[in-house]
C-alpha cells in the first residue's frame, strides 16, 4: 500500500490540492479565514501561477527574463477588455459566465503568449545580463504603451472589471498550472530546455534546436503569466498600469529565486510564504511592535538577504517527490 | 572510396581575429583523419564550423556530396555529424541515461535507440552501472565516457572528436584511443582533434597539420610519424 501510495505521485498531489481547497472552503465558511484572508489566499495561489511560469523560463530554460509582470499586464488588460465589454451586453442567462471568463483567461493567456513570442525572438541572440536588460525594457514598453491607450483607461487603469475570479476558480487554474508545467518540465521537451540551460552549445551538438526551445519557453512562461493577471484583474476588479512595473516583475522574481531557481516546489511554497509575510505575517507584527509600516519593506528585505545568505541554494531547491510525475 | 566530409577553403573570424585562413580537409568514409597542431592552430574551430556553432566567413563544407555549409547545427547532427566537444560538455543536473536520451530527440525510433544505447553500453559498461547517476558527478574518464556515448547516439555516420585525451590520465588516454579505434570499426568515419600527436598519428590513417589557421603538411600518418619536422614540433624531436 505504500509503495502504490508512493509510485503514483500525480494521484498523491491532487489528493493534496484536494485537501487543502476543502480545508481553505471549511475554514472560510465557518469564519476563521474572513475575507480580507481569502484575498490573501488568492494572491499567494496567483503568485504561484506566475512565480512558476517565471520558473520554466528562468530555471529550467535558464534565460534570465526580469519583466514577468509584463506578460501578466497584457493577460490582465485583454482578459479584463473582454469580459468588460462582453457584461455590457445583455445576457439572459444562457451563457454560464464561468466559461465566458476562461474564454477570456484564456484569451489573455494567447496575448501574453504572442508577446512572449515577440520577446523570445530577441532573446536568441542574447545571454544572460543583456537579455535581461532587454525584457526588463520590454516590460516597461508594455506598460507604458498601456498608460498611453485611452480604450483601457491608460494612466486611469481599467476600472468595472466584473469580479469573477473566485476562489475556487483561482484554485483550480493554479492546480492545472502546476500539473501542466510539471509533466511539461519532466517530459522530453523539457529535457530539452534544462539541456539549453546546462549547456547551450552542448545542446546544439546533440541536435536539439535550442532556438525553438528559447522561444518556446517564453512563449509558455509568458501564457500562464497571462492567466495569472487575468486572475489579478478580476480578482481586485482593476488593471492599473503601475500594478504591473518593474518592481512587481522582481517581486516575482524573488519568490522564484527565494523558493529555489529551477523548482517548481520552491516557486510553490515560497509563493505562499512570502506573500503571507509582506501581507499579513509583518503588517500584524510591526503593529504589535509599535513600528509603523514603513518598516514593513526594510524586515521584508532583511529576511530576504539572510534567506540569501543562509541558503543561497533557495528554500526548496530540490522538487517534493510528489512534483515529480511517475516513472521519473 | 567516398568522401564523407570535405571542408574547402574555409575561413572563419572571432571578432576581428582570424582563426582559419582556408583549410582544406578531406575525410574518407570509414577512416580516421586527424588534425594536430599547437594552441590556436584553428583545430577546434575546424571542428565548430563542420558543425555549424560559429559561422564561416567562406569556403564550404559537404557531408556526403551535399552542402551543408550554411545549414544549422542541430539539423547538421540529424543529418549524421556528431560532435564530441572539447571540455566534455556535459549536462550536469541530468542523469547519465538522461544526457543519452536527449541525444535522440532527433530520431523517435525506439528499436534504433535500444540499438545504440545497446553498442555504448558495450563499449562503456561503466556508464551502464552509472546511468541513474547525476552527470556533474562523474569523474574526469567517465565524464569522456558519456561526452562519446551520447554523440554516438545520434547515430551519426561521422563523429567529430576535440581533444578526447584532455585531462586524462595516461592509462585512460590508451583506453580512450582504443574505444575510438572500436567505434570507427562499427563503421563510423572520425575526425579527431588532438594535442597527443603521437598517439593521434598512430590510431589514425591520414593526418593534416595545423598551423596559425593554415593547413602547413598532410598526409598519411605512418609518413608523418616519420616526417623529421613533425618529429621535432610534434612528437618531442
Amino acid at each position: 500500500m505504500k509503495k502504490v501510495w508512493r509510485n503514483l505521485p500525480t494521484l498523491r498531489l491532487l489528493i493534496y490540492a484536494v485537501a487543502l481547497y476543502i480545508l481553505l472552503m471549511l475554514l472560510s465558511s465557518g469564519g476563521i479565514l474572513n475575507d480580507y484572508l481569502m484575498i490573501i489566499i488568492n494572491i499567494c495561489l496567483i503568485y504561484v501561477i506566475l512565480a512558476t511560469s517565471l520558473n520554466l523560463i528562468n530555471g529550467i530554460t535558464g534565460l534570465f527574463s526580469v519583466g514577468h509582470m509584463g506578460f501578466a499586464a497584457v493577460g490582465a488588460y485583454v482578459a479584463g477588455t473582454f469580459t468588460t465589454l462582453v457584461w455590457k451586453l445583455p445576457n439572459d442567462g444562457s451563457v454560464s459566465t464561468t466559461l465566458l471568463f476562461i474564454v477570456a483567461l484564456v484569451l489573455g493567456g494567447i496575448g501574453a503568449a504572442i508577446v512572449g513570442a515577440l520577446i523570445g525572438m530577441p532573446a536568441l541572440r542574447l545571454k544572460g545580463d543583456y537579455l535581461a536588460i532587454v525584457t526588463l525594457g520590454f516590460g516597461e514598453i508594455i506598460r507604458t504603451i498601456i498608460n498611453n491607450i485611452d480604450a483601457v483607461g491608460g494612466p486611469r487603469g481599467l476600472l468595472g472589471i466584473p469580479a469573477l475570479s473566485s476562489f475556487t476558480i483561482i484554485f483550480v487554474a493554479t492546480v492545472v498550472t502546476v500539473l501542466i508545467l510539471r509533466y511539461l518540465v519532466y517530459s522530453s521537451h523539457g529535457r530539452a530546455m534544462i539541456s539549453v540551460r546546462e549547456d547551450a552549445t552542448a545542446a546544439d551538438l546533440v541536435g536539439i534546436n535550442t532556438t525553438k526551445y528559447k522561444v518556446w519557453a517564453f512563449v509558455i512562461g509568458a501564457f500562464f503569466a497571462g492567466i495569472g493577471g487575468g486572475l489579478l484583474a478580476h480578482l481586485i476588479q482593476l488593471a492599473h498600469p503601475t500594478q504591473y512595473g518593474f518592481y512587481a516583475s522582481f517581486l516575482v522574481l524573488i519568490v522564484v529565486y527565494i523558493g529555489g531557481v529551477g523548482s517548481m516546489t520552491g516557486s510553490i511554497l515560497a509563493a505562499f510564504v512570502l506573500t503571507i509575510l509582506e501581507k499579513y505575517l509583518l503588517p500584524m507584527l510591526l503593529q504589535w511592535a509599535g513600528l509603523g509600516v514603513e518598516w514593513r519593506m526594510v524586515i521584508y528585505s532583511l529576511l530576504l538577504i539572510i534567506v540569501m545568505i543562509y541558503r543561497p541554494e533557495g528554500l526548496m531547491p530540490r522538487e517534493a517527490k510528489f512534483m515529480i510525475p511517475e516513472d521519473h | 572510396m567516398a568522401l564523407a566530409l570535405e571542408v574547402k577553403d574555409l575561413h572563419v573570424a572571432y571578432g576581428g581575429i582570424k582563426a582559419l585562413r582556408g583549410i582544406s580537409v578531406k575525410v574518407e568514409a570509414c577512416s580516421i583523419v586527424t588534425m594536430i597542431g599547437a594552441n590556436g592552430a584553428g583545430k577546434s574551430t575546424t571542428l565548430r564550423a563542420i558543425s555549424g556553432i560559429v559561422a564561416k566567413q567562406s569556403g564550404h563544407v559537404t557531408f556526403f556530396d551535399k552542402d551543408i555549409t550554411s545549414t544549422p547545427a542541430h539539423i547538421i547532427v540529424a543529418m549524421g555529424i556528431s560532435h564530441v566537444p572539447e571540455g566534455r560538455r556535459m549536462f550536469a543536473t541530468l542523469s547519465v541515461m538522461e544526457n543519452l536520451e536527449i541525444a535522440t530527440y532527433t530520431r523517435h525510433d525506439k528499436k534504433e535507440f535500444a540499438e545504440s544505447l545497446e553498442t555504448v553500453f558495450s563499449l562503456f559498461p561503466r556508464l551502464k552501472e552509472r546511468r541513474k547517476q547525476l552527470a556533474g558527478t562523474l569523474s574526469g574518464g567517465e565524464q569522456q565516457m558519456l561526452a562519446v556515448g551520447r554523440a554516438m547516439m545520434t547515430h551519426g555516420k561521422v563523429m567529430l572528436l576535440d581533444e578526447p585525451s584532455m585531462g586524462l590520465a595516461p592509462v585512460l588516454v590508451e583506453e580512450i584511443f582504443r574505444t575510438i579505434k572500436k567505434i570507427n570499426e562499427l563503421g563510423t568515419t572520425i575526425l579527431l582533434v588532438e594535442q597527443n600527436a603521437r598517439m593521434a598519428l598512430e590510431y589514425s590513417n591520414y593526418a593534416y597539420v595545423l598551423e596559425v589557421g593554415v593547413v602547413s603538411a598532410e598526409g598519411p600518418s605512418s609518413q608523418l610519424l616519420d616526417d623529421p619536422r613533425v618529429k621535432e614540433a610534434y612528437l618531442g624531436g
